[in-house]
């Protein structure tokens, strides 16, 4: 994964809630067997639509994306963290993000920002209202800092780790073979298998 | 203190646990399909990493699979990529795969229950977010991405956050026209599409425990659909009667030691929960929804609601872009919305007890004039016990089409789809933009309201039907099976 210290770009202010996984990538695109590629797929349903945020000239080129409560919500698709970072987004804020879309972006090096309400109303209209306007994520100090805004946010110690190092969770886990092991050899019988090994 | 059911499993699991770190969870079962696994088999090829337990390891076919046709190449090339990718993974990682055409074949999430697979007190993951569906058995079953499918294959475990729980209590009866469906609607209307965000929901008291299986698996099933972790509900009798002789149950002394350690996950009486709802299953009726989340719903006998009526902002936004994309009038009667297509299936309601009830009031009856309505078995296996039972004569009698098992319209992945503007009444588990094909309106509903809105052409439930005429020996219906 690649690790993500700080991050400074302009703002693209998303004004909806409830932004599910199907309109981040529809499941056309989800038939890909790679990881790349999902760029044009990205809200492409909105995307047709000319007011859409992402068709504004002004708004080209931002890399954070400001949008309402419950970002990601729905299906387990890794493959919407993929379309926004294919697209160029490398951090997300919102009120409340979905729980597996979540985990899925802090694995991959997108870190999404829990913000409250009224800051991330105060970026749409920060956006709104210069569109030049710089947005810098700060992932060591825990900060969002814009022209006018100064907000700490949480992560759990653990993800914010792995994300500024860019450590391979499989690769740690691998290290703990032996109680993985230990584990095994105390499951009970009963449990159940897909076939015999 | 006493622990919850969530909490009982969760501690069985922990492989290790260390300050500052989230406990690393052992994996009972790792379900596969095609659509989320390439990219992690891709990683375990460049790791030079292997399928550390290939025997807790399943891989079904299903979301891009064609309900026609099925011995035919499959014309998508994408799709056919796609699922001879699943095949050579599978071939060469040593993964036990049921392919299209093959007896085991179908939704993963109705394949892993019929096993005897799914089992209470084990922890069952997925690339899929419905794989919540497993919480009917008191299992700890949840969704997750392509990275952390990568992770249990190479390592048969998964760094978990903790979680806080919640319960759902459902006290009462259910009135006898209201389905587990509508119990599920109507509680994701009432906690919303994020009040379960980080919970793990045991949904419990008199009317949970009254339901069979598979209505146990509607109600979990949508426990994402609240954006909780996962859906849980206690084993009991109803559990083991419905796993007891399946093909991966335990049996002999096995069973008894399962059944004696099953028999400790309940939630411990003093236990506390995080937090706590409280439904009366009485004040129930058939619910629907009319928005595009599954949390903008309301019972059939509702009006559509007015946007300007919504006290919070955000709420009536939302409420003001779905009517639009919808199509709908605020104030329109649900009741009179003419529906295009029906949709009967999907790991919601793709069961055998789902489609006998569909089938029950389609006899004797006709799909209104120009409807399109789909039955979809969520399994081979459930399609041949329906062919057994004459469902699917009921069905094509009906002039409904029968087709072969897979996630089909669910999400339109396969040919499957909804036409722009096409309004469905659908037995899945989503009424995104979108979903079901691009343009298409979606109203989730229960088997039972699908197949009277079939007849009817309009958003109906069993009670709005006239009385169907008498039907012939091979269209019987299979009541009281």
């Amino acid at each position: 994964m690649e690790a993500f210290t700080t991050h400074t770009g302009r703002i693209a202010p998303l004004r909806r809630g409830n932004v599910d996984t199907d309109q981040i990538i529809p499941a056309h695109w989800l038939k890909k067997v790679t990881r790349d590629g999902f760029e044009d797929g990205l809200f492409e349903a909105w995307r047709r639509e000319p007011d859409f945020v992402l068709n504004q000239p002004q708004h080209q080129g931002a890399s954070v994306l400001v949008a309402g409560p419950d970002f990601g919500t729905g299906s387990s698709r890794e493959h919407a963290v993929w379309a926004l970072q294919n697209y160029g987004f490398r951090a997300v804020i919102s009120s409340r993000f979905a729980d597996i879309f979540r985990g899925n972006s802090l694995k991959n090096g997108l870190l999404t920002v829990v913000l409250e309400q009224s800051r991330v109303e105060a970026l749409w209209d920060l956006a709104d209202g210069d569109p030049q306007a710089q947005v810098t994520v700060d992932l060591v100090r825990q900060r969002v800092l814009a022209p006018g805004l100064e907000a700490d946010f949480e992560l759990d110690g653990n993800s914010r780790h792995r994300l500024l190092e860019g450590l391979d969770d499989i690769g740690i886990t691998l290290g703990n073979e032996q109680a993985i092991e230990e584990y095994e050899a105390r499951r009970s019988t009963f449990k159940p298998r897909t076939q015999l090994v | 203190m006493g622990r919850t059911l969530a909490e009982k499993v969760w501690g069985d699991h922990v492989v290790r646990r260390a300050e500052g770190e989230p406990d690393l969870l052992f994996i009972d079962l790792h379900l596969l399909h095609e659509v989320t696994s390439p990219q992690a088999f891709d990683g375990l090829r460049k790791a030079g990493r292997r399928v550390r337990r290939t025997d807790l390891t399943l891989a079904t076919e299903d979301h891009n699979t064609p309900t026609l046709d099925i011995d035919k190449p499959i014309a998508d090339p994408v799709s056919r990529v796609q699922l001879e990718t699943l095949r050579k993974n599978c071939a060469d990682f040593g993964v036990r795969l049921h392919s299209l055409g093959d007896d085991d074949q179908g939704v993963v999430h109705v394949v892993g229950p019929q096993l005897g697979l799914t089992q209470p007190g084990t922890t069952v993951v997925c690339g899929d977010s419905h794989t919540s569906t497993h919480g009917a058995f008191g299992a700890l079953a949840f969704g997750i991405g392509t990275s952390q499918v990568e992770h249990v294959l190479a390592t048969q475990t998964l760094p978990l956050a903790p979680f806080r729980t919640m319960a759902v209590t459902v006290n009462g009866e259910l009135p006898a026209d209201v389905t587990a469906k509508d119990l599920i609607l109507s509680i994701i209307a009432k906690i919303g599409t994020g009040g379960g965000q980080g919970y793990v929901i045991e949904y419990r008291g008199e009317a949970i425990e009254k339901l069979s299986m598979e209505a146990r698996m509607t109600i979990c099933n949508m426990s994402i659909e609240a954006g909780a972790r996962a859906g849980m509900i206690a084993p009991d009798a109803t559990t083991y009667a419905y796993l007891e002789g399946r093909e991966h149950a335990p049996r002999g002394a096995d069973w008894d030691a399962a059944v004696a350690y099953w028999d400790t996950l309940r939630t411990d009486e003093d236990a506390a929960f995080d937090h706590e709802v409280v439904i009366q299953a009485d004040t129930l009726a058939p619910f629907v929804t009319w928005g595009t989340n599954p949390g903008q719903g309301a019972p059939l006998s509702a009006r559509i609601p007015n946007p300007a009526e919504f006290a919070d902002e955000s709420a009536r936004l939302a409420a003001e872009k779905a009517l639009e994309y919808m199509g709908l009038t605020a104030g329109q009667p649900l009741r009179e919305v003419a529906v295009d297509t029906v949709f009967v299936g999907s790991c919601t309601n793709g069961r055998i007890e789902d489609l006998r009830s569909a089938a029950e009031l389609l006899a004797g009856r006709h799909v209104a004039e120009g409807l399109r309505m789909l039955v979809v078995p969520g399994s081979v296996r459930v399609a041949l016990q329906a062919v057994a039972e004459g469902l699917d004569t009921v069905f094509t009698e009906a002039g409904a089409e029968w087709r072969h098992a897979g996630c089909s319209m669910c999400l339109g992945m396969n040919p499957d789809q909804l036409s722009p503007g096409e309004r469905a009444a659908s037995t899945s588990n989503r009424n995104f933009e979108g979903r079901q094909g691009k343009g298409g309106r979606t109203h989730l509903v229960s088997p039972q309201v699908a197949a009277a809105t079939a007849v009817l052409g309009r958003l109906a439930s069993p009670a709005d039907l006239p009385p169907a005429r008498s039907t012939s020996p091979s269209s019987r219906t299979t009541a009281g099976v």
